[in-house]
């Protein structure tokens, strides 16, 4: 019955090359008025460069745009936005030290009374309220998508993007967050909806066009076909389970404590650490949840050694048993302390250098030098131990760090730190923009490290991935932690009121609907 | 339409490898559209330019007698480079190692010991190193920019040597002029052919070549100063220090500049005197640049940059040219280097469509 309409906009043999990738080959894609359109891919499938040539921010090489059937010659943005087309990117596109309506006054004409008259309007009508006073930097990740939502509303919208809506918002917030696509589809609003995860899409949408590698594998309706299908038309088999048991092997001391940590963050839009307690054990595998910006980064670097905050307790911080406060990034690894940082490059690694090189960066230790002097032989040699032992997909030891994709360069990082025997491990972020097979790998390797004793660290955003692999969770939120939970014995609705905290009246609101 | 910068994604190996012969074929232009204006005969200049300095022996001794502070100063400001330190004042390190240097033979002007010479060798490093080591302090400890504390205590190094040369050190014999007598011969450097100026000072900074080409390849301690440079935070996570890369950069190059300050007093002019650096300090930044902050790389651009001195000094004879074009030129040279560099590795785009132009095209 949808084929005998005429669609909104028709991509046609869509074309994109980055160098030598192709991100986009030849993608057909319709959407039709009233529809939620799913774009399912993994990380790297190309969905949102396809997502940026629909809005215009990028030229594909080749390839036709059409519009109500109409061929539009000169796609770009300003176009796109004339017709009706608004996108919420996975990165927020808002001035943090603007308000609301200020935001918002940037892009949309209007005195600032019919704007703010306007914003509440819109709040009201599809339960999205916010305060159009309020600064950016006092909202939540919800609250700050809400905004851009608004923003979309504001024009003659007829079709809206949403690039990995929910990728950081807490399980209540999701909800919400689909009530309002729903009322938005009832209205005649078309929606593009970019995103990996299957059980989402299957709730959501009405018509699924699945990416991998750049091509289309399938155009599916994702009501009618099961997980496991869309899985398979996704990554090309199904996806594998990481396999896991209780831990039965804690070790009777913690070899990381963390005590009544208090930081005052320098910068003023920084978040500050308040009276923050945490410990890991021996064999178990400790997960910190969270949306990012909640004091994630600065405990990450606290924790690492990468900030000596002169102003700490001596024994704030414990490896060990030994306090560490004061000691360097260099004297914590020598006691069996490693760290894998959610930034790969440009911290994990030097992008322009070898992987060889890369190793040497902190695996030199490892007889990497003789009185001072590398040993181009030993260096190779871990290199190539690193990329066997954890199918590092790289044209080889001299490959430049910076050629390989996110998975095989996390598998890399991952690999060389794992090589240096830890006994305490601390990853962030361990598979940010990592594809689906590489981080079931690295997610399978840090529990078979946890059987045999070593105790880990997870900083994610992915509460999936925190309950597939940890053993404990705490939250964290605007720089406090919350109390130890055991993984087992909580539900992703509890971890996520901790998530929202404070917001959690306005929330419950937001569920009422 | 406006247009802006953006990086290249793969800059072309050839290009990158072609720039400074690119950089000289843009000034060689440039200048000949300069000298006809000045009705300067083009052949005649660029003959002196580049083929008077290998025409005689003498003329050959003279470009490797400035091509030795230039590389030994370049060499070491490299490597702070590549670690992103900014020492702009090699030109105040080499003068306070020129005067240190000088107060063995201001004071024991007698003397003709073996061991004068080694003396005033470290003393000469030593006045470079302490030159270096206050921006290195000010940089660590109140993180006070070092480009512009080196470019300061270059001027401050300047009025020291202006006071002792018209007060405590002037030559009683020497007609009131700001200078120093001349040193006797044990505090010189031999020369390496009879007659000429070059001297044996010319080996160490072909050593130090060496040893830089060593450590920045081949040790740990260079890997790191060069991570230092390319992604600070890398250094920062691997634990390596910051202040470390900015003490050691420094004070290697107040010690080689201090030598290179030694060795011209000890060397061709014989004396302390108002112009003991002739330009080195800064000249050398432009050769550390003009060699891509490659050790092999700067001996050519050292030795590239003593002919065209020596060549300018040939024009100002043979062409007729003032000594400001002698210098224009010199200045092209590292302008088109620039330019060339940025173009290599940077791309003009026009700019992104503002949001004054999507408002319009609604309408």
């Amino acid at each position: 019955m949808q084929n005998e309409r005429q669609p909104l906009l028709t991509l046609s043999k869509l074309t994109k090359i980055y160098g030598s990738l192709i991100a986009n080959d030849s993608i057909d894609l319709d959407v039709y008025t009233g529809s939620i359109h799913a774009v399912l891919g993994e990380n790297g499938a190309g969905k949102s460069t396809l997502m940026k040539l629909a809005y215009g921010v990028v030229k594909p090489d080749a390839g036709e745009i059409f519009w109500k059937g109409q061929k539009i010659n000169y796609w770009k943005t300003t176009v796109a936005r004339g017709l009706g087309i608004g996108m919420v990117f996975q990165h927020f596109s808002l001035f943090e030290t603007l308000s609301v309506v200020e935001n918002i006054a940037l892009t949309i004409k209007g005195s600032q009374k019919d704007l703010i008259d306007h914003i509440r309007k819109i709040g009201a009508d599809y339960q999205l309220e916010i305060d159009p006073t309020a600064m950016v930097n006092s909202l939540s990740v919800g609250q700050r998508q809400r905004v851009e939502i608004i923003r979309c509303l504001m024009q003659d919208l007829k079709l809206l993007i949403l690039d990995e809506p929910t990728s950081v918002l807490p399980p209540q917030h999701v909800r919400a967050l689909f009530d309002a696509l729903r009322k938005l589809q009832n209205n005649g609003v078309a929606i593009l909806y970019i995103s990996h995860k299957l059980e989402e899409i299957r709730e959501l949408c009405d018509t699924a066009t699945i990416l991998r590698d750049g091509k289309v594998t399938g155009k599916v309706n994702p009501n009618e076909t099961s997980t496991q299908e869309l899985a398979t038309l996704m990554i090309g088999r199904s996806i594998p389970k990481v396999e896991r048991k209780v831990s039965d092997h804690k070790s009777k001391n913690a070899i990381l404590n963390v005590t009544n940590l208090n930081i005052k963050n320098p910068d003023p839009f920084g978040t500050d650490l308040k009276n923050l307690n945490l410990s890991v054990f021996g064999g178990e595998i400790v997960g910190i949840a969270g949306v990012s910006g909640n004091g994630q980064q600065e405990l990450g670097r606290i924790i690492s050694g990468e900030d000596l905050n002169g102003d700490l307790n001596l024994s704030t911080i414990e490896m060990f048993g030994q306090p560490v406060t004061r000691k360097g990034v260099i004297e914590r690894r020598d006691l069996g302390f490693c760290f894998v940082p959610e930034e790969r490059l440009g911290r994990g690694v030097v992008p322009s250098m070898s992987l060889s090189k890369n190793s040497l960066l902190t695996a030199f230790k490892k007889g990497m030098l003789k009185n001072g002097f590398i040993q181009d032989d030993v260096v190779d040699k871990y290199t190539d131990t690193c990329i066997t032992e954890f199918s590092v997909k790289s044209s080889g030891n001299g490959a430049t760090a910076n050629s390989l994709s996110g998975g095989n360069l996390q598998k890399f990082l991952v690999g060389r730190e794992l090589l240096l025997e830890p006994k305490l491990l601390f990853l962030s972020q361990p598979t940010w923009g990592v594809d689906v097979g590489s981080a079931n790998e690295i997610r399978q390797k840090l529990i078979s490290l946890r059987d045999n004793g070593i105790g880990i660290l997870v900083i994610s955003e992915e509460l999936e991935e925190l309950f597939e692999i940890t053993d404990r969770m705490y939250v964290l939120r605007s720089g406090r932690i919350s109390t130890s939970m055991q993984t087992n014995e909580v539900s992703p609705d509890e971890i996520g009121e901790y998530m929202i905290g404070e917001e959690r009246e306005d929330a419950s609101n937001a569920l009422a609907v | 339409m406006l247009l802006q910068f953006e990086r290249r994604d793969t800059p072309s190996k050839t290009l990158v490898f072609a720039t400074p012969f690119i950089a000289i074929a843009i000034t060689i232009i440039l200048s000949s559209i300069m000298l006809l204006i000045q009705g300067k005969s083009l052949l005649t200049t660029f003959f002196s330019f580049f083929i008077e300095p290998f025409e005689s022996t003498y003329a050959i001794s003279e470009v490797f007698l400035k091509f030795g502070p230039l590389l030994f100063i370049a060499q070491a400001l490299a490597i702070g480079f590549r670690a992103k330190v900014w020492n702009i004042g090699a030109e105040g390190q080499m003068i306070m190692g020129a005067i240190l240097a000088s107060s063995v033979p201001v004071y024991f002007t007698d003397s003709d010991s073996v061991f004068l010479l080694p003396a005033m060798i470290l003393l000469g490093a030593f006045g470079g190193l302490v030159w270096a080591a206050i921006p290195a302090f000010l940089r660590t400890r109140y993180n006070a920019n070092e480009i512009l504390v080196t470019l300061m205590l270059t001027s401050v190094a300047l009025q020291i040597l202006y006071y002792l040369l018209l007060g405590p050190w002037k030559d009683p014999m020497g007609f009131n002029f700001p200078q120093t007598v001349m040193f006797q011969d044990a505090a010189l450097f031999p020369p390496i052919i009879f007659g000429f100026r070059l001297n044996y000072s010319l080996i160490i900074p072909i050593i130090f070549t060496i040893f830089v080409w060593i450590y920045m390849e081949k040790h740990f301690g260079g890997f790191k100063l060069t991570v230092g440079g390319l992604a600070p935070h890398a250094a920062t996570y691997a634990g390596y220090s910051s202040n470390g890369a900015v003490w050691k950069s420094l004070l290697i190059a107040g010690m080689a500049a201090g030598i290179a300050g030694m060795s011209e007093v000890a060397g061709p002019i014989g004396q302390l005197q108002r112009s003991v650096t002739s330009g080195y300090g800064y000249s050398a930044i432009i050769v550390a640049y003009l060699g891509a902050l490659h050790p092999i790389g700067i001996v050519f651009a050292a030795f590239f940059l003593s002919v065209i001195h020596i060549g300018g000094d040939y024009a100002l004879v043979t062409a007729d040219l003032p000594i400001s074009s002698v210098h224009i030129f010199q200045g092209l040279l590292l302008v088109s280097y620039l330019a060339s560099f940025t173009l290599v590795n940077y791309q003009f785009k026009p700019r992104k469509a503002r949001i004054v132009e999507i408002e319009s095209s609604l309408t």
